[in-house]
């Protein structure tokens, strides 16, 4: 039971995955692309995160993963923010 | 199962280490080499080596990646980050291949080597992490040796300084907007990084993580609180931050000193005393090895290009 | 059969590690070729360490070491590189430029 939700959520998390990436490639402005990154990507990690827990032997482990996908979306946010920023500044230079 | 995931691993680390070296353009190499960092990191937990996968992704893609990155900006304001056309240099691949043919052959003629029985040493080391108690105490001369060289790396990068901007902060001048995400996130990283990194120093003793992979995630924490702005990148003259330098080495030093006088010899650690030593001795080498790799990071002190 | 592989993937990083620095005229990538050979070397190393009797914490102890010695020898380069930058507005050592 915990195996068959551990593949199913693990394998939602890929489609998002998939999905982020799809959107990396294809979409033609660095905001367009950001947005299907951090949020496919994101979305992704936490059903890779879920999914994984339920493999997890005991509570300290679930808090680990917990954190580790707080600490990702923290550091992904920031960053897609400095890149747009980044990206704004350069746009209105010329 | 498992060989088709080492397989596809090693698909992608190649892939991706061609692409740091075929690839067009600098920037894209950099990124590249992030990423192959990463994979690498996973590479040596299929291993087993948790101890080297933790250093791999901590040292060689977040600390050099930023490394690179930063130098990359300054090359890019100094116009010279564009690269002249590549392409296939004949004798360089032949070189190439020769190499990486000759190590694929050594790998099929060398004997299999018997590891040293540390069953019987370890209880003795005072640590229950095998990795811990060969860098701390059966082969502590290299890990002290290995100290001194970050310092005189960091001798080597100041030097490089120019004379009018020696008193100045270390690293480029940091602009981050006052309230702005990266400000905030510098607010909020540190105390969950301290922690996390501490941990990974006292948990080194007897599971995965040790000085070196602390002092790193210490690093970084510190790193981003210095580009978020909510800490001033330090001056060389500053006696506290060159103390910090210094400690680690120098406590080295000392229980080495003291290990040749009290124990068998330098840097021999009597079994009684062996925890509290090496605790301590890992604590003092965290904290330098953290301000040290800081410092390499945020490199010689500058004061941009207004003069360039 | 993994170990195998896993040494030869660090052979074939070696490889690519020299051709980038030597058919890389940027100093920048030079070095990044330079932490390929260096990475590609601790793999080899790791994976013939791993092929004895069980796990061996000496090899591995080494490899953080030359880790952490690759970052400190990769940062003194960097600031050369910035430093011939500066001097010169080029990342290319002089007599390399010319014969491109």
């Amino acid at each position: 039971m915990a195996d068959l939700a551990t593949y199913l959520l693990t394998g939602l998390g890929l489609v998002f995955f998939i999905a982020g990436t799809v959107g990396l490639v294809r979409f033609p402005d660095q905001f367009s692309r950001l947005h299907a990154l951090t949020k496919g990507d994101n979305l992704g990690l936490g059903f890779i995160a879920l999914g994984v827990a339920f493999q997890a032997e005991s509570w300290a482990q679930l808090a680990m993963l917990a954190l580790i996908w707080v600490l990702a979306l923290l550091a992904a946010g920031t960053v897609a923010q400095l890149v747009a920023r980044a990206a704004l500044t350069e746009q209105d230079k010329p | 199962m498992s060989v088709a995931l080492d397989i596809t691993l090693c698909a992608l680390v190649l892939g991706v280490g061609w692409a740091t070296v075929a690839g067009h353009g600098v920037f894209r190499a950099v990124i590249f080499f992030i990423t192959y960092g990463l994979l690498l990191a996973i590479v040596w937990a299929r291993l087993g080596a948790y101890d080297v996968a933790l250093a791999e992704a901590a040292i060689s893609a977040g600390l050099t990646g930023v490394l690179l990155l930063a130098a990359h900006g300054r090359l890019r304001r100094l116009n010279a980050s564009q690269e002249v056309p590549l392409h296939l240099n004949l004798p360089a691949a032949v070189v190439a291949v020769g190499i990486a043919a000759g190590l694929g052959w050594a790998w099929f003629a060398l004997p299999a080597p018997t590891a040293p029985d540390l069953s019987q040493a370890l209880p003795q080391s005072g640590v229950g992490n095998p990795v811990t108690a060969v860098l701390l105490n059966f082969r502590a001369w290299d890990t002290l040796l290995e100290s001194v060289i970050l310092l005189a790396a960091l001798l080597g990068l100041w030097m490089l300084a120019r004379d009018h901007a020696w008193d100045k902060p270390l690293g480029l001048p940091y602009h981050a907007r006052p309230g702005g995400v990266l400000a905030s996130f510098g607010r909020v990283l540190p105390p969950i990084g301290l922690i996390f990194g501490v941990y990974l120093v006292w948990a080194g003793a007897d599971t995965t993580g040790g000085a070196f992979q602390g002092g790193t995630v210490l690093a970084a924490v510190c790193l981003v609180t210095i580009m978020a702005g909510v800490l001033h990148a330090p001056r060389v003259e500053q006696a506290a931050w060159r103390a910090a330098l210094v400690l680690g080495p120098g406590v080295f030093v000392l229980s080495g000193i003291a290990g040749a006088v009290f124990a068998q010899g330098f840097l021999a650690l009597p079994p009684a005393l062996a925890k509290p030593a090496i605790v301590t001795i890992e604590a003092a080498l965290t904290v330098s090895i953290a301000v040290t790799l800081v410092l390499l990071v945020i490199g010689p002190p500058d004061e941009g290009e207004q003069d360039a | 059969m993994s170990l195998t592989l896993f040494a030869l993937t660090g052979a074939a990083l070696v490889g690519l590690g020299v051709y980038g620095l030597l058919a890389r005229p940027h100093m920048l990538r030079r070095i990044i070729a330079f932490n390929l050979i260096g990475s590609g070397l601790f793999l080899f190393f790791g994976a013939a360490a791993a092929r004895g009797t069980g796990l061996d914490p000496i090899p591995q102890a080494l490899i953080i070491t030359g880790i952490v010695v690759a970052l400190s020898a990769s940062a003194l380069a960097v600031g050369l590189v910035v430093a011939l930058a500066r001097s010169s507005g080029t990342a290319y050592l002089p007599d390399e430029e010319g014969r491109l």
